[in-house]
């Protein structure tokens, strides 16, 4: 029996915070089961890479190399996962709840014929079978769900579990043999790209958000600025992307991407119920708003009721002058 | 072409969320039910447009009790050709998707459209359950699709980035922002739903996997703290020594 953790690599073969934090999470699941936390990672990450994350209390990574798994593939890596699976007993797998964990977290528990929950937030409880709690109703609520099938499949939500180093240790990285034939890669990548510059907005511990309040895509450099001093990644409300004065990555909300920074500062946006629900995992939330009743405020921790063409300046000041 | 779209029933997205029976059971009293935004908006309507372009029937499938009816009559008021419901209620994926793949299996159908997540369960996992239980490719998260000759080509967002890929149907996509534009049904559409099949079947048996226990509400959250335009530097300590988030 274990605890089997997926150590997504970005093409760089670096692991990124949110899948530290899943990382951490199975390893604190593996010590309330009593059992042992083991990886499993595809594609070329360095050994040293992978071996790091003994740090945070994994004995053993699997490594399935080669031509195959350079490039992300549900089925391929659905693959490996079932393979360590299979080498470990595990009993339990945990993914992180990004674009890749998403792919596969249902494709290997329908394998496995094993329950899924996406989107952890706290730890199993298992006094009362496996209990697990998940944000519903795009974050309007929490509900807890039990898995009661053998084998159990968890995503952990961003931000939502903290990264805990727990010693020097090292872990031993092993070569998995996953036989992947011609037939088994039924998608094909074109093309791939990076965007560059922006800090993507699942990546982002910061982010400042702007709305209708901003008027027009010429005002964008206010927040780009605010944002450049913060090192925060930018996003948008709805309408603002579908009139098309910022790109549709960046909308947030019920229909766009959910997000949960540490810190969400929301300029010139009303704070419409359906924006809400993306952000409102964030752990701290500022609204910038020239309306005082503006219900943005009602969800807000910090607030400024001002004209945000005069705040923002101010504000990006003093930023500034903090950082220094 | 033969598309299958899987439409999901959610509240609507103002709805006051509440629960009854000492937090087990959602309150459904009062609430407003709607298609799922991404599976109406984004799957739903790109499947209208590849069937506009190039022929082909458009099916919807629902797994829910006849109260997903409504939803149904708006999915064919849209565009639909036929529905099916799958006479069933549940909150488990795999249970759903154990319904879903037989219909596939039978139906013949090159394309099979989900949302990217229902904004009740927020499961994100059905189009992979379905794709693993069919035994067909699986693109989730795409922004844009694309057919011609029986090859599917798509975008998809990748970490921080985003990828474009080429498959041979049949397959599942998983739908997201990006693919289509929200549309609105007219009167005639909505007089034609009335007399389109909507065929309704019994679940096969299959295994229920996970089940809710119970709700919680968030912690109500405390009262906003005010700074005065004018002394953002405050705000700026504040968030720092206070919140710590910078
Ligand atoms: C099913 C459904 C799904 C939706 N999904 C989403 C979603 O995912 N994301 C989303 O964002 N929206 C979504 N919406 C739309 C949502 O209901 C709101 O219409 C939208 O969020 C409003 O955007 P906004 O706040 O930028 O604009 P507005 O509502 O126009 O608000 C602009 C705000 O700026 C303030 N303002 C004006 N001038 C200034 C100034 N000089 N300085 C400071 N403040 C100023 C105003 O007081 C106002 O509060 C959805 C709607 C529906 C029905
Ligand atoms: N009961 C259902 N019947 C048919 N399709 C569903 C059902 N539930 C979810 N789906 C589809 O699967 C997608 C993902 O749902 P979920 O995995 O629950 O987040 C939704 O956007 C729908 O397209």
């Amino acid at each position: 029996m274990s605890v089997l953790l997926f150590a997504d690599t970005t093409p760089e073969g670096k692991i990124k915070k949110n899948v530290l934090e899943a990382v951490c999470y199975g390893v604190a699941a593996a010590a309330l089961m009593k059992t042992e936390a083991v990886a499993v990672a595809a594609g070329n990450a360095s050994a040293d890479a992978l071996s790091a994350l003994g740090r945070y209390g994994v004995k053993k990574v699997w490594q399935a190399e080669g031509e195959a798994f350079e490039r992300f593939d549900g089925d391929v890596y659905t693959k490996a996962l079932l393979a360590a699976a299979a080498k470990e007993d595990a009993e339990l797998l945990v993914l992180p709840h990004n674009f890749h964990g998403r792919a596969l977290a249902p494709l290997a528990a329908a394998r496995l014929r094993a329950g899924l929950v996406s989107g952890a937030v706290a730890l199993p409880l298992l006094e009362d079978g496996f209990v697990v709690k998940k944000g519903v109703f795009s974050g309007k609520a929490f509900a807890f769900v039990r898995i009661d099938s053998p084998k159990k499949v968890i995503t952990v939500s961003p931000n939502a579990f903290p990264v805990k180093e727990a010693g020097e240790d090292t872990a031993a990285v092993m070569p998995l043999e996953v036989p992947v034939k011609a037939e088994d890669i039924r998608v094909r990548v074109t093309s791939a790209e990076q965007l560059s510059g922006a800090v993507p907005l699942t990546d982002a511990s910061v982010i400042v958000s702007g709305g209708r309040g901003l008027k027009g895509p010429e005002n964008w450099p206010l927040l780009e600025e605010l944002a450049a001093a913060l090192g925060a990644g930018l996003a948008c409300s709805r309408p603002v992307a579908e009139a098309g004065w910022r790109p549709h990555h960046e909308h947030v909300g019920q229909t766009g991407l959910t997000v949960r920074p540490d810190l969400y500062m929301a300029v010139g946006i009303s704070g419409a119920i359906q924006h809400l629900a993306g952000v409102n995992g964030s752990k701290c939330i500022v609204a910038i708003n020239k309306d005082p009743d503006a219900p943005f405020f009602k969800a807000a921790d910090y607030g400024i009721a001002g004209d945000a063409f005069e705040v923002l300046p101010r504000l990006t000041e003093a930023v500034k002058k903090y950082k220094s | 072409m033969k598309l299958l779209v899987c439409i999901s029933k959610t509240p609507d997205t103002t709805a006051r969320i509440a629960f009854t029976d000492n937090d087990t059971r959602f309150d459904e009293s009062g609430i407003q039910f709607i298609i799922n935004p991404y599976d109406e908006w984004y799957a739903l309507v790109r499947a209208l447009e590849l069937k506009e372009q190039s022929g082909g029937e458009l099916h919807i499938l629902t797994v829910g009790g006849a109260d997903t009816e409504p939803i149904i009559r708006k999915a064919l008021a849209l565009g639909g050709d036929e529905a099916i419901r799958i006479n069933a209620e549940s909150t488990d994926g795999f249970f759903i998707a154990s319904q879903i793949a037989p219909v596939i299996r039978e139906g013949g159908y090159d394309l099979v459209l989900t949302g990217k997540e229902t904004i009740d369960y927020n499961g994100s996992a059905l189009g992979g359950m379905i794709a693993a239980l069919s035994d067909l490719p699986y693109i989730s998260l795409a922004t844009s699709l694309d057919v011609s000759e029986g090859t599917a080509t798509l975008r998809r967002e990748t970490e921080g980035g985003e990828e474009v890929c080429t498959v041979s149907l049949p397959a599942v996509v998983s739908c997201m922002k990006g693919m289509a534009e929200q549309r609105i049904p007219n009167m005639r559409g909505i007089m034609a739903a009335r007399s389109k099949p909507l065929k309704v079947l019994e679940p096969v048996a299959a295994d229920t996997l996970t089940t809710v226990v119970c709700y919680e509400q968030p912690a109500p959250k405390g009262a906003v703290k005010m700074i005065d335009p004018g002394n953002e530097e405050e705000l700026v300590r504040l968030l720092h020594e206070e919140a710590k988030v910078i």
